[in-house]
């Protein structure tokens, strides 16, 4: 039964991916003009001609003439063989450009969601649990300022903080030596000891928001008469509370995993500015602005496969822990 | 008052001298509110002996959940018991050990071991809706051996198979597998099997019952009824069964407590409460149950008067398929026949009772007949007033729109169908603004008008509906119901959720309404009483088939189908020395 479910899951996302390439792919071609304009545009701000014939034979040598959709062809079907094309602007295969930062990317935002969940779990339970104790509008109004303080902000602060009171070096997630080195035991250390502050400033609002949730949820759950059923049985009250409600409670949460993954990565974008991360986020930007259409393309289908792995792992992990979603 | 026969009941059965396992002296269990403490037991005192059935019997609000939730130290917060004791002596029952063992429950904390030692160990307690008071992502099995491995050291698999031997008792097929399977997939009568096997696990002195039988069927009540019945003739249990059903109570009862209002009203034996009730309030009790279970007199003397009209629905050969196939590869054959070539005619002025189990079809063709659901086949010819005739079924536009106008709705819940957020003035008008027959001082006119005929005050227009108890609010239901003069009323078990005492009133004010605006009525109904009651016809369905239709007396005197029959003797009788439940006719289909 859940293995029909999941194989059945995995199969739909087959037609959606392809969907999600093809609006991916319209996107980037939707600005007006295309990679070249742009570089004659920029050749022509600092002064230089540019000499139509050439912009023509490039055209015709990237292919920037043809149709929508035998560009889109082309370009799908080199991305089913692992080839990205060539990035534009940094005459380089994109592939080489991306990795490393979609990878750094997915680590902060997995890094993020554990760290949002082991802040919004405990404290969800405790404020519903105690619901209109002090302690509840404690954490509520500092859940609230975590929900109203725009990410950029809180990491400015931080720095600040971190610079001025404890002379910490706060911008990236590498120290300047590893920078560019290769990855190494020492190296992993070092991002270890960077990425807390990007996971704190990111996690907040976030944490901040599934707090409530938790909280809503629970409150719904503890009322509900299999919770008086167990009492009635002579549950004591902590195991009662996570064997019943917290359990039915948690289904929203996972269901997190869907939106919070995305929501990180281009949520990031700006953080990632401001603390000079090298992720994904800025690159993209940069890309888009710079209309490289196959770097670009190449992050936004990356980020679409995402969150479409993000849904299908909490699909399943929804399946393993309610019955109910498996058997319909 | 219609007398109960003054013979003098012979004793139920021979009653030997039972010990007393729980008394319960002088409980008043409080709830602080604004205005002081309210108190939702006011001063009970009652005792149950091993072996026997006491019912408590109230209307809702009436304390009996609470005084039930009392005993285990369960009451929902902020409430607790605030006097009395509650002893449970445990030395007269099988478990324990010669001396004398009483513990004053009242006075345990309600977090401590004490109590949680005996919550489910010594008293064991079963409620009312079997689907909601079972966790939905935890195995049967998962939550009986969790019983069993709290108040005894056995290992998980003993546990199990402990469990699957109480799904055995109480007869739930193939227990082996049963076991590992989820609420779910269970019907409500195997659910509440299930629940009841949980609560034997650890051989209870006490079972407290909470309308066990309340959401069940009425066949499905007659088996469980019989099992908890047998349960406790093997394991001597004391029984307290609370319920609002006076046929119920009837039928198990061996000692019966009335409550009102928190106040413990009468006590006795089923026979003194019965054949010689001494307070008006269980007197009135009595006589709102046997008021239903006969032809209104009122419907009766206006027949005689007035005759049946001519047919105004044609019901012909209707059905309605759910398609039940979902997910990539459409698997064929996964069809639900909630309608299967229905055939039924409402004449002008008549009342039409449709009577079945859950999942019969009933519910199904009153939406169909107001097109909440399409047809899957068939006609449905409503004969409107200008002598034109509709085809419900395939109605569209403006002709639809003219058949909604003549055929309106009353539903079951007159909590949920009502909107919190308007207020009475707005859910009566709604129907005449949103078709522009009336709006401003000639809407509100028209709203004070139609809360007259429903009897509610004219300054219930400013309120909103919490302000209402069910009664009234069933009342609001009806009053929009009729707002647009309709010819046609669908009454979706416009009575279940009320109270017995004011279930005869809201027929009554129906049948008021029939006489005053000539209206029709297809009156849905699991209720035979109020069936027997308030329609003139009756159609019994059974699987989305019309079994037997025809005159409501006919059907229930002298029934022709074997389904028919079956539903009728499980329908429990107000009168305890006709305890016929338990030889009751079984039906099963093709049999």
């Amino acid at each position: 039964m859940l293995l029909t479910y999941i194989v059945k899951r995995i199969i739909w996302t087959i037609p959606f991916l392809f969907a999600v390439s093809l609006v991916s792919f319209a996107l980037i071609q939707a600005p007006p003009g295309d990679y070249l304009t742009t570089f004659a545009a920029t050749l022509a701000q600092s002064g230089d001609m540019v000499d139509e014939q050439r912009l023509e034979a490039l055209r015709t040598r990237y292919g920037l003439d043809q149709p929508f959709i035998v560009q889109y062809w082309k370009w799908i079907s080199g991305v089913l063989q692992g080839d990205f094309g060539i990035s534009f602007e940094w005459q380089q295969p994109v592939s080489h450009l991306i990795w490393e930062r979609m990878a750094l990317s997915v680590c902060l935002a997995l890094s993020t969601l554990l760290f949002t969940w082991a802040i919004a779990f405990p404290i969800g339970i405790y404020s519903a649990v105690r619901k209109y104790s002090i302690g509840d509008y404690i954490v509520t109004t500092i859940g609230f300022l975590g929900l109203a303080l725009p990410n950029f902000l809180l990491a400015l602060v931080l720095m600040y903080v971190g610079v001025v009171y404890f002379g910490a070096n706060v911008g990236g997630l590498f120290s300047q030596e590893y920078q560019m080195a290769p990855w190494s035991w020492a190296k992993v250390v070092d991002l270890l000891e960077h990425i807390w502050i990007p996971v704190v400033i990111l996690g907040t609002s976030s944490s901040a928001a599934l707090i409530r949730i938790m909280r809503a949820n629970l409150l719904d759950e503890l009322n509900k008469p299999y919770v008086t059923t167990a009492r009635a049985k002579g549950l004591s009250e902590f195991k009662l509370l996570i064997k019943y409600p917290v359990r039915l409670a948690l289904n929203p949460f996972v269901s997190t995993i869907g939106w919070a993954f995305p929501q990180l990565i281009s949520g990031a974008v700006i953080t990632a500015f401001v603390l000079s991360l090298p992720t994904a986020g800025p690159l993209l930007l940069q890309a888009l602005l710079a209309q490289d259409m196959y770097l670009a393309g190449a992050f936004i289908l990356l980020l679409c496969t995402l969150t479409v792995v993000g849904m299908l792992v909490s699909d399943i992990l929804l399946a393993l822990l309610d019955p109910r979603i498996r058997y319909q | 008052m219609a007398t109960v026969t003054p013979l003098r009941p012979k004793p139920l059965a021979q009653r030997a001298e039972a010990p007393v396992v729980l008394e319960v002296e002088g409980l008043v269990t409080a709830f602080p509110t604004r205005h002081g403490l309210f108190k939702a037991v006011d001063d009970v005192s009652f005792a149950l002996e091993a072996g026997r059935t006491l019912c408590v019997v109230g209307e809702s609000g009436s304390g009996k959940s609470v005084t039930a939730r009392s005993i285990l130290q369960i009451v929902d917060t902020p409430g607790r018991i605030v006097e009395g004791r509650i002893l449970l002596h445990r030395h007269r029952t099988s478990r324990g050990k010669g001396s004398d063992d009483t513990v004053d429950l009242a006075s345990l904390e309600p977090r401590s071991n004490a109590i949680r030692a005996i919550r489910g160990r010594d008293i064991a307690m079963i409620f009312q809706e079997p689907m909601s008071s079972l966790s939905p992502v935890h195995t049967i099995g998962n939550q009986i051996g969790e019983v069993i491995r709290l108040h005894e050291h056995v290992s998980k698999k003993a546990a199990r198979a402990r469990s699957i031997e109480l799904l055995r008792q109480v007869e739930i097929p193939t227990p082996e597998t049963a076991v590992d399977r989820y609420t779910f997939e269970f019907s409500g009568g195997m659910r509440q099997r299930a629940m009841i096997a949980m609560s034997l696990a650890c051989n209870p002195s006490v079972l407290i019952a909470d309308e066990p039988t309340t959401a069940l069927d009425v066949t499905t009540q007659a088996e469980i009824l019989g099992l908890i019945k047998r349960l406790q003739d093997d394991h001597g249990m004391a029984v307290m069964f609370i319920t609002h059903d006076m046929g119920v109570v009837a039928e198990i009862a061996d000692a019966i407590v009335v409550m009102r209002h928190g106040k413990l009203v009468e006590r006795g034996s089923v026979e003194k409460i019965f054949f010689e009730p001494q307070h008006d309030y269980t007197k009135m009790l009595l006589q709102a149950v046997l008021d239903l279970d006969r032809p209104s007199e009122r419907r009766l003397e206006r027949r005689a008067v007035q005759p049946l009209g001519p047919p105004v629905v044609e019901i012909r050969n209707l059905t309605k398929h759910f398609d039940l196939r979902h997910g990539l590869f459409k698997r064929k054959g996964h069809v639900l026949k909630a309608l299967d070539d229905v055939d039924l005619a409402l004449r002008m002025g008549e009342n039409l009772g449709i009577v079945g189990e859950s999942g019969s079809g009933k519910t199904t063709l009153g939406r169909c007949l107001l097109r909440v659901h399409d047809p899957s086949g068939g006609a449905m010819l409503y004969h409107g007033a200008n002598g034109v005739t509709a085809d419900v079924a395939t109605a569209k536009g403006a002709e639809l729109a003219a058949v909604r106008r003549d055929i309106r709705m009353i539903f079951q819940d007159p909590f949920a169908s009502l909107n919190p957020r308007m207020n009475v003035a707005q859910i009566v008008g709604e129907p005449l603004l949103v078709s522009g027959i009336a709006s401003g001082a000639d809407l509100r006119k028209r709203v004070g008008e139609l809360l007259d005929l429903v009897g509610l005050p004219a300054n219930a227009m400013e309120r909103y509906p919490h302000a209402f108890s069910g009664g009234q609010r069933q009342r609001i239901g009806i009053a929009r119901a009729i707002a647009l003069e309709p010819r046609v009323i669908v009454a979706d078990e416009a009575t279940s959720a009320l109270d017995v005492s004011l279930r005869t009133q809201v027929l009554d004010l129906l049948l008021d309404l029939q006489e005053r605006l000539g209206l029709s009525f297809i009156f849905i109904s699991h209720d035979i009483s109020v069936i027997r009651y308030f329609c003139d016809r009756v159609a019994v369905m059974y699987r989305g088939q019309v079994v037997e239709v025809g005159e409501t007396e006919d059907v229930c005197n002298d029934p022709q189908h074997g389904y028919t029959k079956a539903l009728l003797s499980a329908v429990p009788h107000p009168d305890p020395r006709h305890r016929g439940m338990l030889g009751r006719h079984r039906y099963q289909a093709g049999a």
